[in-house]
């Protein structure tokens, strides 16, 4: 379905966000991350599957770090001093083209045409394709090694710029995290967060029957990380979290998100269906309802 | 049955001896970790595994992998002394047509269980094999060795967990915790304390014991057999290049073949006819 | 310098050259930097140095994130499991997003002879020259190594380069010319080209003067680089010889060998003997000379693939007309 189809036309904030000026109100934050919930499911529109369980997962974290937490300007993607976030479950890359789009890293209208032959929105991200993008992530398990090299580097570059991380809680049954989750703990790499979007589901069902991960608070800390659990939903704890891993030295921090696959969306919420699900035209018409209906309540009423 | 320790010594020991000579005949090879290991080996070979020399192949036989597959000298050793091949093959280690290669091959050699080298495929085909046992409701136990800078290889933790996800109760993993690597002391690379903690959270019922002590060793194995649904480890901790004082903890040992004086050193020490 | 050294050796000093010149230059290794010689570096430059254990696929990642950080990033292990173990993360992590990331993996082939089959990387030339982005070489000489270390670090993006373990002689002068993707022509002749890279270069040499002695003229060509292959001597070689002989440390199937015969058989079909491990596992050996010849990789070999080619073991070579055709 492409825009001007849509019922619901998502109001375009387009313009880019002053870099001096980062968002501290959480119910601000929750607004965006409805926002990119609304994105997202534009994006992948009716009849075409797209991974909207993951990526609504994480849209509160990815709100928090682009307006708020990270240090970044658009008009200056390039700027050594940024800091830098990796979406290591790179499947859920429409989170992360939402987030930039309204950052002002590239038009909005972008996000229209993802996933087209030659498009600059790939179906996973490419860091050569666009503006914004770190890494070329979507080979699950990779993203923490990229960061443990990126954060090494500003500590080797005596540079303050920050590392941040997504991970998926189906991600981490590669043993290549656990190389990583080692290497930066040994490296004492306090520069680097690490968000472990902890949703429960995995490609084909629940985490719990594929391989089970738990207990993940004791394996982080086994590992050397210092760990933070919160509600990935509550904005007021993600902020506190990442002030929390700022705040702390002598190694990485994990937090450790417990959230919903799907979330936002009543009838993707907990639906495995949805890890790379296809909407029928009365479920976007819902999904534009609610995420609407959401938009509306967390408007701010001066 | 009480083992008896003194006969255990004195086949490790004679056992070490063949590993210097065996290694010093092949110009090259790991000694260091060989002698860490040969303790446990020899109690695993003389009073652990249910094994039939005679018949490598028997379908019921406990399986043994070497993971840390480079201390193939120690399991050729032990694998002779058993009766799985004559002593004489020893002196062929890495020849070129030897049914001994410089690491575990297993369709060369009679008794392995599994082709290893590669740090952390060991692990992940024990694995397989307890998994295989359970599915066909067969009594037989598998054991694999680790090294310890082995934990420091991601396979290792996607096995680890896999073999929690199953209750694989039948499956004991043996660190061979020397605290030394190729490069060097293990926690200058890549720390991988605290072993026991990583393990306890992925689920395994988790000992540490001395790995040279016989009677700590045979406690261990012995407690390690409760139908509980979760994976066995044992932290042994070793001394690489034990039994030979110039090699002891020396992280030059770690590979190399031993020059004839040092052969002759070691072999003294090693109270055996030089 | 004449005395045969390990170009892995020369790589260990050139990283330091470099790492002299660069303050963008790190290093990382898996758990083998005394074998690699990634050490030397460590020593001139520890803070510039990562040992990331035995965590090759990591190790891989982090040089990309390095690189993406601005860094020339050089990350080294053994052949076998830069090709393999992290294949997926050198194509994924470092060709796709064409980060500056050289990964030099030494103890290729069948030079490791002692550890065997598990630490022999055979296949190495073929799985990296099928992902694209990624630069492929294989010096054969100490002269080259350092020659093709320092070019790799000039040139912008992704790169792969295998070295053996034991000492290689030298071949070159010092101001040899080296370009990225030029073969070196070692020896003149006609009759036959032998095109080989690597530890096999020297073989090809000892090979042609064998055949010189009979006759027969065999012109020898070190390829340096795999990839992108120097497609210009190659059809010459096709066009101006009777027959080709290609010669690596490395399986017959998708190495060097491979890459002429794409070469030839789209442009210019000619008669071609490859020469190298005839798609098996070798084993453990204590010399790696004894394990050439048991598995007919070496100068001996090579003179056999000339012979065949020649129709006989005489002088006699066949006329330029019956031996192959070519496109025009």
């Amino acid at each position: 379905m492409r825009l001007e189809e849509c019922p619901h036309p998502v109001p375009l904030i387009g313009a880019a966000l002053d870099p001096m000026k980062t968002e501290t109100n959480p119910r601000h934050l929750q607004r965006k991350a409805c926002l990119l919930r609304r994105h997202i499911i534009r994006m992948v529109g009716v009849g075409k599957t797209g991974h909207i369980g993951g990526s609504c997962s994480c849209a509160d974290i990815v709100a928090a770090l682009y307006f708020s937490v990270m240090n970044i300007d658009p008009a200056q993607p390039d700027d050594p001093a940024r800091d830098r976030f990796i979406l290591s479950k790179g499947h859920a890359a429409l989170v992360l083209y939402a987030a930039l789009a309204e950052r002002g890293f590239f038009p909005i209208g972008e996000l229209d045409r993802v996933k087209q032959a030659g498009a600059m929105l790939q179906g996973h991200p490419d860091r050569l394709r666009t503006p914004g993008v770190e890494a070329n992530t979507g080979s699950l398990g990779q993203g923490l090694s990229l960061a443990n090299g990126m954060a090494l580097a500003a500590k080797l570059d005596a540079s303050n710029h920050r590392v941040y991380v997504i991970l998926g809680d189906g991600e981490i049954n590669e043993g290549q995290v656990w190389e990583a989750a080692m290497f930066g703990a040994f490296h004492g790499l306090d520069n680097l967060t690490a968000t472990l979007d902890r949703n429960g589901l995995q490609a084909m069902g629940p985490t719990k029957t594929r391989l089970d991960t738990g207990p993940l608070r004791d394996k982080w800390l086994a590992f050397g990380w210092h760990v933070v659990e919160i509600d990935g939903h509550d904005m007021a704890q993600i902020l506190d979290a990442f002030a929390q891993a700022k705040a702390h030295h002598g190694s990485p921090t994990l937090i450790l998100a417990n959230t919903v696959k799907g979330k936002g969306l009543s009838f993707a919420e907990n639906n495995p269906g949805f890890h790379n699900g296809m909407m029928t035209q009365e479920q976007y018409d819902l999904a534009g309802r609610e995420l609407d209906a959401a938009l509306a309540a967390l408007d701010d009423p001066t | 049955m009480s083992p008896d320790i003194q006969k255990l010594e004195i086949v490790a020991r004679r056992l070490r001896r063949q590993i210097i000579r065996m290694v010093a005949a092949a110009g090259s090879g790991h000694c260091g970790g060989s002698l860490s290991a040969i303790d446990l080996l020899t109690y695993l070979y003389f009073c652990e595994l249910r094994v039939r020399p005679e018949e490598p192949q028997w379908p019921d036989r406990d399986r043994f992998l070497l993971s840390k597959g480079h201390c193939a000298p120690a399991l050729y050793a032990v694998l002779a002394e058993r009766g799985f091949f004559p002593e004489q093959k020893l002196w062929t280690l890495r020849g070129i047509n030897s049914s001994l290669q410089g690491h575990p091959d297993m369709r060369k050699t009679p008794g392995l269980d599994m082709t290893t080298g590669s740090l952390g495929q060991g692990f992940s085909c024990g694995v397989g094999m307890a998994l295989a046992a359970k599915m066909d409701h067969k009594p037989y136990r598998v054991y694999v060795m680790l090294g310890d800078s082995e934990l420091q290889t991601g396979l290792l933790w996607e096995a680890a967990m896999m073999a929690r996800q199953h209750g694989l109760d039948n499956l004991i993993a043996i660190i061979d915790n020397n605290k030394l690597q190729s490069d060097g002391v293990t926690e200058t690379i890549v720390d991988v304390e605290p072993i026991a903690e990583k393990w306890r959270a992925f689920g395994w019922e988790t000992r540490r014991i001395n790995g040279h002590d016989f009677r700590q060793i045979q406690a261990a194995l012995a407690e390690s057999r409760s139908a509980n649904q979760r994976p066995k480890v044992i932290i042994a901790d070793t001394v690489k290049g034990k039994g030979v004082s110039f090699m002891e903890g020396v992280v030059t040992w770690h590979s190399g073949a031993p020059n004839a004086e040092q052969v002759q050193a070691a072999l003294k020490e090693l109270g055996g006819d030089v | 310098m004449t005395e045969a050294v390990p170009n892995r050796v020369i790589y260990g000093r050139t990283l330091v050259e470099l790492g002299q010149g660069n303050p963008r230059i790190v290093v990382l290794d898996a758990d083998v930097p005394k074998s690699t010689n990634t050490s030397q570096f460590r020593e001139a430059f520890p803070d510039r140095f990562f040992n990331c254990g035995v965590a090759e696929q990591n190790m891989i990642c982090i040089a990309a994130g390095f690189a993406a950080s601005g860094k020339i990033a050089f990350a080294s292990t053994f052949a076998v499991f830069a090709s393999m173990r992290a294949c997926e993360q050198v194509r994924t992590s470092v060709a796709y997003p064409r980060l500056n990331v050289k990964i030099v993996a030494t103890n290729a082939g069948l030079d490791n002879a002692g550890d065997g089959v598990t630490h022999q990387g055979i296949e190495d030339l073929a799985i990296m020259r099928s992902i694209p982005n990624l630069t492929v070489l294989s010096p054969s000489d100490p002269v080259t190594t350092r020659k093709a270390v320092l070019a790799i670090a000039q040139r912008e993006g992704p790169a792969y380069m295998r070295l053996g373990r034991n000492p290689s002689p030298v071949l070159y002068e010092e101001n040899v010319e080296f370009e990225i993707g030029k073969m070196i022509p070692l020896r003149n002749g006609d009759d036959l080209a032998i095109i080989a890279t690597g530890n096999m270069v020297h073989q090809a040499l000892i090979a042609a003067d064998s055949l010189a002695g009979q006759g027969i003229q065999a012109r020898v060509l070190d390829c340096h680089t795999i990839k992108p292959v120097d497609k210009a001597a190659i059809l010459d070689a096709a066009r101006t010889t009777r027959g080709i002989i290609t010669a690596e440390d490395h399986n017959v199937v998708g190495g060097l060998g491979g890459a002429v015969c794409e070469v030839l058989s789209e442009l210019c079909p000619a008669r071609v003997k490859r020469v190298g491990l005839k798609d098996c596992f070798a084993t453990s050996a204590r010399d790696y000379r004894e394990l050439l010849a048991h598995f007919q990789m070496d100068a001996a070999a090579i003179q056999a693939a000339a012979y065949e080619l020649c129709g006989s073991k005489s002088a006699h070579i066949p006329s330029r007309s019956s031996a192959r055709r070519s496109t025009p």
